[in-house]
């Protein structure tokens, strides 16, 4: 089974080195060959990882830090290959081994977990054997003790009633569970390091929490070195000792937590820290210095009228259970399915109103029914029960089927969580946003006219769209352009209130700054009132006047954004406030 | 899972009887008329108009439908006009025949096709990618009796290794007692091994017509299933946790790839049972193919109603099968149902 090389004769030789170096990576320089010719995703990275020690690698989409880590593991795919430069972990020469060696390090002395854990694990079989498959592949169980092993080490994730869940399948589990699956399958066998690539983006931030410490638990107590790797500073602050900066491929600035998020030296650095939301800052403050944008207005309260645009009264709806606790489900995991189970409460009377010119944000992790909520505003699914009032209209009334058709529904309109799902692949940056315009603005006969493209480069211009991209299907453009056009798209109708899904959860932070930004100059000068749904409150505050706290389909805090965050009332909201991490500042 | 059967099979039965009725009503407005044809060239008007009284063809529709009904629902599926069989006993022997032929085929085209297709998707780029879509792509143009013909040409009358392609035994045996009409297994279950040997020899060369057929919609499926698994973020956990690639191909990646590959095989196994006409002729196999086109040719249509209906009853029984299959693959398609 195992190769040549011993590695744990060559880790007990390096444990003997008085500096303690685990892993050392010299001047690496990763090449992709692409259609477009030879890429360059990592150029001259240099980063020293001790013993024990957490390093947190931060940067954006494209700065090259997963595949630093990737490559660290040899498991880039086969168009990405080493350039230059050296890889050594434990003594050993990572870039120059066999397969067969690396194989052996691989899930046994280096692992990693990833973003997403429910597609990072096998769908089709269960949980336990996910983790016994690696346990029996590095001979740390024997098929006969294999099963006490795994539920041992999902006792050690804290997985209640490990002896069900060995059964289980991905689906079966919460994404917070899927991911506590994930880390028991990389500290399965006890390895030294530790590559966490993301591990709770698109986690709640309460589930979050309980991850990171969980991770930071089990590995402290092992000895283990840990690399993070995260697009959020706040995460690496609260968890790393040394923080490495990346943009495009290379790095600009290592430096211990404290020091690098007091004082940051590179620009770059300077501009990350200043783009993500934290305490005690206004919407301008995200944006590099100099580049205001709204920084005048110095707080989002700006005047708002006292006529209520939006009311929603004890709004209701009612899901009949499915899936969840199937018959079949429920005979192998032995729970009785209750008859009352059979109707879930997604959203269970709540009533809030949203003002002319208002921003409302409606927060609450992912279940608690915010996007229901807004989904039955947009009239897009009927309620089970409640009132909805648009400016003195029942629109709750009118059946989701004809919403479309009705005069009203040209009022409100919505901007979508992800950019790149919600504009059509095959329209261009132009046609999308003349959609709206084309369908109930009237302008159905001037397809092509003269007035349609006028009205479209006006909009371009609102949201900061060069012209000259208009002509680009959504593939050619970035996820921030592709945000704008999702915003034209929304704005074009001047409606008098949009609907925000999570505008800018799927993006980097420096580009969530603009668009949080150009979204708060929007309203101003077209005089709109915001719903913005969301699970991140510091994003909430700095937009919204008003914050709606939603867990369980009911409302359990509402107030202005300031009241909500300084002095929350309620023990979840203050739970909530609590989880986010933030840079020490 | 007891639950799931019935409920699909709940589901079949508006189909089927949509199926009786389309046969009946297709097989009266086809052209031809069989009183006609049956009363021979020379017949007078008269013993045409006694031959249809005989029929029942000049009693209206609806009497037919519910005659034709009542008789469907005694078992009763008509006599063949041509061979004068009962149509019920003609398909009873016909379809194992057939079947047999197709499952040989698609069972062989399988053995190669999925390993090929795995090959190809790990490796690919590589020669053995290419060899598959080169194999695959002549499998698929060449006509079944251009393969058909040029297989017994090449092994029968050059090389002399196969026997005679003149139906499923040589006139030196006699069939075994009939349990499941495949030959093979009913000769196994009477220990006669003589006839199993003998019985194989004559499926050999039409089973590997239909096969080379048969292996490129399942190659190709294969292969895009694996590269499409293969990319799959699972798939770079396993390889994380250092899992051996045989581990990562096999466990991992191919139990997931199944699921189309099921799914296309019972297309093509319905495909090919129908469609292996061109297959019974070149090897004068008894099956039920040709027998339905002869009758068609003929406006026999009691053969032809029996030949649709067969078909959609294993039709049904089919995706049955599958939907099972894809529940023992796929945990979550069990929990939907």
């Amino acid at each position: 089974m195992h190769g040549v090389v011993d590695p744990a004769s060559a880790i007990l030789a390096s444990a003997e080195q008085p500096h303690g170096k685990l892993l050392e990576v010299r001047d690496l320089t990763v090449e992709f060959a692409t259609r477009r010719g030879i890429v360059r995703a990592v150029e001259k990275v240099n980063l020293t990882l001790a013993k024990g020690e957490t390093l947190g690698i931060v940067g954006e989409s494209g700065s090259g830090k997963s595949v630093t880590s990737y490559t660290v593991m040899r498991i880039l795919d086969r168009a990405g290959r080493i350039a230059e430069g050296a890889i050594s972990f434990s003594g050993i020469d990572v870039a120059h081994a066999s397969e067969r060696e690396m194989r052996d390090l691989r899930g046994r002395e280096m692992s990693m977990i990833f973003q997403n854990p429910r597609a990072a694990l096998n769908p089709i079989r269960k949980v336990g054997h996910q983790i016994g498959d690696v346990l029996l592949q590095h001979v740390q169980a024997e098929p006969r003790n294999v099963k006490e092993k795994v539920i041992d080490i999902l006792n050690q994730v804290r997985i209640a009633r490990p002896e069900e869940r060995y059964h289980a399948y991905p689906f079966e589990l919460s994404g917070g569970m899927c991911q506590r699956i994930v880390i028991a399958l990389a500290l399965a066998c006890r390895p030294q390091l530790l590559i966490a690539d993301e591990p709770t983006t698109g986690l709640d931030v309460t589930t979050q929490k309980a991850v990171m410490e969980l991770v930071t638990e089990l590995t402290r107590a092992r000895g283990m070195s840990t690399v993070l790797i995260t697009h959020d500073l706040g995460l690496a602050a609260t968890y790393c000792d040394t923080v490495m900066v990346m943009e495009k491929g290379k790095v600009v600035e290592t430096a211990p937590a404290e020091q690098i998020f007091r004082n940051p030296q590179h620009p770059y650095t300077r501009k990350l820290m200043r783009a993500t939301p934290r305490p005690g800052i206004v919407l301008g403050d995200l944006l590099p210095e100099g580049e205001g944008g709204v920084a005048a207005h110095s707080a989002p309260a700006v005047a708002t009228s006292d006529v209520p645009l939006l009311k929603v009264e004890n709004l209701i709806k009612e899901y009949p259970r499915q899936g969840a606790p199937s018959p079949l489900f429920a005979k192998f995991t032995g729970k009785a399915v209750d008859p009352k189970d059979a109707i879930f409460r997604a959203v269970d009377g709540i009533s809030f109103e949203v003002k002319k010119g208002e921003s409302v944000g409606l927060v609450g992790e992912s279940g608690c029914g915010k996007s229901t909520t807004s989904t039955i505003v947009m009239r897009l699914i009927d309620p089970t029960a409640g009132r909805i009032t648009f400016d003195g209209q029942d629109i709750g009334a009118i059946p989701a089927r004809s919403f479309a058709h009705h005069p009203i529904r040209r009022r409100i309109q919505m901007v979508f969580q992800d950019p790149t799902e919600s504009l059509n692949p095959r329209y261009t940056a132009a046609r999308a946003i003349a959609d709206p315009l084309l369908r109930m603005g009237g302008m159905g006969g001037l397809r092509g006219g003269a007035a349609l493209d006028d009205k479209v480069e006006e909009l371009a211009r609102m949201v900061g769209l060069p012209a000259d991209l208009l002509d680009r299907f959504p593939h050619q453009l970035s996820g921030g352009q592709k945000a704008r056009v999702g915003i034209a798209r929304a704005i074009a109708l001047k409606p008098d209130l949009v609907i925000l899904d999570e505008p800018t959860a799927a993006l980097d932070v420096s580009v969530q700054a603009v668009v949080l930004n150009l979204l708060e100059e929007l309203k101003q000068t077209l005089g709109m009132s915001y719903l913005f749904v969301s699970h991140d409150l510091h994003v909430v505050r700095l937009l919204c006047d008003r914050v709606i706290v939603m867990r369980q389909g009911r409302v359990v805090e509402e107030g202005t954004s300031q009241e909500v965050l300084e002095a929350p009332k309620d023990a979840y909201t203050r739970e909530l406030i609590a989880a986010i991490p933030h840079p020490p500042v | 899972m007891l639950k799931l059967i019935g409920s699909r099979l709940a589901t079949a039965i508006p189909s089927l009887i949509g199926v009786v009725i389309v046969t009946f009503l297709l097989t009266r407005v086809l052209p031809g008329d069989t009183a006609a044809y049956f009363a021979g060239p020379a017949a007078t008007p008269q013993a045409i108009a006694e031959i249809r009284t005989k029929l029942g063809l000049d009693k209206p529709l609806p009497t037919q439908f519910v005659d034709y009904v009542s008789a469907l629902s005694k078992g009763d599926l008509g006599t063949s006009l041509s061979t004068g069989q009962s149509v019920a006993h003609e398909i009873a022997t016909r379809l194992p025949a057939s079947a047999e032929l197709t499952l040989c085929g698609l069972i062989f085209a399988l053995l190669i096709a999925v390993p090929f297709g795995i090959a190809a998707a790990v490796k690919q780029g590589s020669w053995i990618d290419h060899a598959c879509r080169l194999i695959t792509t002549a499998g698929v143009s060449l006509p079944v009796f251009f393969t058909g013909l040029l297989l017994v040409y090449l092994f029968y009358f050059r090389l002399g290794w196969a026997p005679a392609p003149l139906g499923r035994l040589d006139v030196f045996f006699s069939a075994p007692e009939t349990v499941t009409g495949f030959y093979l297994i009913d000769s196994l279950l009477a220990g006669d091994l003589e006839t199993f040997r003998a019985a194989a020899a004559q499926l050999v060369v039409p089973t590997l017509t239909l096969a080379i057929f048969a292996l490129a919609p399942i190659a190709r499926i294969t292969r895009a299933s694996m590269l499409h698994v293969l990319s799959s973020e699972f798939i770079r956990t396993a390889r994380a946790s250092g899992l051996t690639s045989k581990t990562v191909i096999l466990t991992y990646a191919f139990r997931n790839a199944m699921l189309p590959v099921v799914t296309t095989l019972g297309m093509v196994f319905s495909f090919l049972l129908g469609a292996n006409v061109l297959v019974e002729k070149v090897f004068a196999w008894p099956g039920i193919g040709s027998y339905a086109v002869e009758a068609l040719i003929t406006s026999d249509f009691a053969p032809v109603q029996g030949f649709v209906l067969a078909m959609a009853i294993l039709y049904v029984a089919l995706n049955l099968i599958i939907d099972l299959a894809y529940g023992i693959i796929d945990p979550r398609a069990r929990s939907e149902a």
